[in-house]
């Protein structure tokens, strides 16, 4: 879990051009959306291609993103529950 | 008659405010690198300028070096002040990165955040936000720089009154080649002593800069 | 006082017809042009407004070979060559401009496709310009505006400006845009497009459709080149949200700006109806109707024409002020198809139905992604104004 947590920063600071944040930066409890990183409705659409196309995830329901998203460690879990690999 | 109260050109990885440079870099240096480390020569704490496409980053940037340092601009108020933007190339170059992510049906992600990209007027749009500007908004695209037909529709709006100052300009990016021209058009001011805004004064400009 | 621009002949390309009157009658009868289709690219099945490329090659036949052009550029000829027909206005003449509103061009041809006659470089605007500009044999190069989906309704006002200056008498406007792979999975990526026809306003609006158009449109100071009713486009302006590059304004910011604006350029003036821009996705119908709100149009009948055309981008705001301008023609306003119960908080009337009810104005309004937003008013001669 917690490597996938790590390999999960990494690729967010990339798809999602947060140049300025290191993965340390990236608490993988805090909220991603609001307060949090910033992110804008562009990023939580970019995000869900992020699961797709990186680890084979798709969001059926848009609603699930919410709870998907609300952290990094929401993501992984995510993807550990629903993934292929 | 309306002036230019400053302006700005970015060419050759290099930054420079009516006339003189203020930020260089070597021409070898691959346009993203020097956009990033002019941007934060700036000191402006603005994390969504590295979210944007080189087109972008290339209008914010002229934007930002123009802005901060004119007080026509704080005297106008950004609510009055119109964006007139023109290039060549449109937003090809994140049209071509578009088209690439959907040209494999084997690994087809088109991304939002290119795709959204995928107008040049974007380029108003993030230079408005940046900037709460909410005025008059044109987005043309030319062979080249067209100095008259600029100059031409600005003063009309600043004369019929639909905007009080107006940023103006071409900013280009095809590939590895750039250039950005920006100026801001303001009416007669007191003690202004900058040349008078017309085609002829606004090809000299443009001239000087490169 | 500024003098009136009128407004002369026009010519709708679409899938409904390849002329104004066609197109009109299609849509006094009802009749959308939306279908899904299933297209050679992802997974899911498209609904859209489309050409079927054989009548427009026929149609294009008398006009040149349909070899040697792009589907935009035949029915953006077909389109000014259907003005010009109908006009004393030329092209060669050094008074007249023809200024072009497209979103995205001959973006197709950044696609995978077989060996053609077409050069790629014709993907740049000003090179697709040029082909129009040397078709017509245009004194003044062809000016081109791409400003995302304000660009038709943008091109009217800046024309408007630009013979107002004393540039020139006339400008043939006109625009045009495509459907293509390009847009389908741009759009798609946002979860923005409905696998059905789209509902304006509508409470179960799920998203928009595209849709592919040419327009064009004579704009010009002299009131022989008016078309009946000698209706001019009394004013006009543009305002950004500065508030988020795709998403509107929650609050109508933006569009409610320009049509303060041009309320001022056009004072008094009292539309008969609103032809907006109507998307049928969930935030833009609802910023509009909050703008219309704060705006006191709340008594004034609103149309989108999505229901018949999808969203024909750089296209959209032209051919909706063009089938507006024959509203106030003929005494028809056209209602909203794909709408039947209200599903925006703004206090608006939708125009729901078809009806026979004769108007002197209309204010025509657009949005689009960048935070642009436009709004103008076309005033029939004899109206208060």
């Amino acid at each position: 879990m917690e490597a996938l947590i790590e390999k999960l920063k990494i690729e967010i600071i990339q798809q999602l051009n947060l140049e300025e944040l290191t993965p340390a930066d990236i608490d993988p409890d805090a909220t991603l959306f609001g307060a949090g990183l910033g992110l804008d409705s562009i990023d939580a659409l970019e995000l869900i291609v992020l699961l797709e196309k990186n680890h084979g995830v798709r969001i059926k329901d848009p609603n699930d993103g919410k709870e998907v998203f609300k952290s990094v460690r929401s993501m992984a879990e995510y993807i550990k529950a629903n993934g292929k690999s | 008659m309306n002036v230019i109260s400053s302006y700005c050109h970015i060419k050759n990885n290099r930054v420079s405010r009516n006339g003189f440079s203020v930020f260089e870099q070597k021409p070898e240096i691959a346009f993203f690198e020097f956009a990033s480390a002019a941007f934060r020569n700036l000191g402006v704490a603005y994390p969504k300028f590295f979210k944007m496409d080189a087109l972008c980053k290339l209008a914010l940037l002229a934007s930002e070096y123009l802005l901060s340092a004119d007080p026509a601009f704080g005297a106008t108020g950004p609510e009055h002040t119109g964006i007139v933007l023109s290039n060549r190339s449109s937003s090809l170059e994140t049209d071509r990165a578009h088209a690439r992510s959907v040209s494999n049906p084997e690994a087809y992600f088109p991304s939002p955040a290119v795709f959204v990209y995928t107008l040049p007027n974007i380029m108003i749009g993030e230079i408005s936000i940046r900037h709460q500007i909410t005025g008059e908004n044109a987005c043309f695209v030319t062979p080249g720089f067209d100095a008259g037909l600029i100059s031409g529709y600005v003063n009309q709006l600043l004369e019929q009154k639909l905007v009080k100052a107006c940023l103006a300009g071409w900013i280009e990016l095809d590939g590895p080649s750039y250039e950005a021209f920006l100026y801001l058009v303001v009416p007669p001011q007191g003690t202004a002593k900058n040349s008078n805004f017309g085609p002829h004064s606004t090809k000299g400009i443009w001239d000087l800069g490169f | 006082m500024q003098k009136n621009i009128y407004t002369g002949s026009d010519c709708l390309i679409s899938p409904l017809g390849l002329d104004s009157d066609t197109n009109f009658n299609g849509l006094a009868e009802g009749r959308s042009a939306l279908c899904q289709f299933h297209p050679g690219y992802g997974s899911q099945p498209v609904c859209a407004s489309l050409f079927d490329e054989s009548i427009v090659d026929d149609a294009f036949g008398r006009l040149g070979n349909p070899v040697l052009f792009t589907r935009l550029e035949k029915i953006s000829i077909l389109a000014i060559a259907g003005v010009l027909k109908q006009s004393v206005v030329s092209l060669s003449d050094s008074r007249t401009l023809l200024l072009y509103s497209t979103a995205k061009g001959n973006i197709n041809l950044l696609e995978r496709q077989g060996p053609g006659k077409i050069a790629p470089d014709r993907v740049y605007l000003p090179v697709f310009a040029g082909v129009l500009g040397s078709y017509f044999n245009c004194a003044n190069t062809p000016l081109i505006l791409s400003n995302a989906c304000i660009s038709g309704l943008l091109a009217l006002v800046i024309a408007k400006r630009l013979i107002g200056e004393g540039r020139y008498d006339h400008v043939v406007v006109a625009g045009g845009d495509i459907v293509s792979e390009f847009t389908v999975s741009g759009f798609r990526s946002f979860n923005a497009l409905s696998d059905e026809p789209c509902r304006p306003y509508d409470a179960l609006r799920n998203g928009i459709n595209l849709g592919e158009a040419a327009a064009a449109v004579v704009l010009s100071r002299q009131r022989s080149v008016a078309a009946d009713g000698f209706i001019s486009i009394g004013g006009g302006a543009s305002a950004n949200d500065a508030n988020h590059i795709s998403g509107p304004s929650r609050t109508g910011e933006g569009l409610f700006r320009a049509v303060e604006a041009a309320k001022l350029v056009a004072p008094g003036v009292s539309p008969g109806f609103i032809s907006a821009h109507g998307t049928a996705t969930g935030f833009n119908d609802e910023m509009e109707s909050i703008a219309f709100t704060r705006s006191g149009y709340t008594a004034v009948p609103v149309q989108s024409l999505k229901g018949y055309y999808g969203h024909t981008l750089g296209a959209a705001g032209l051919l909706e002020s063009i089938v507006g301008i024959h509203s106030l023609r003929k005494g028809i306003l056209i209602g909203s198809a794909g709408f039947s119960e209200k599903g925006v908080s703004g206090d608006v009337e939708i125009l729901k139905n078809t009806r026979s009810q004769q108007v002197d104005s209309f204010l025509k309004t657009a949005s689009g992604f960048g935070g642009c937003n436009a709004a103008a008013f076309f005033i029939r001669e004899g109206s208060a104004e």
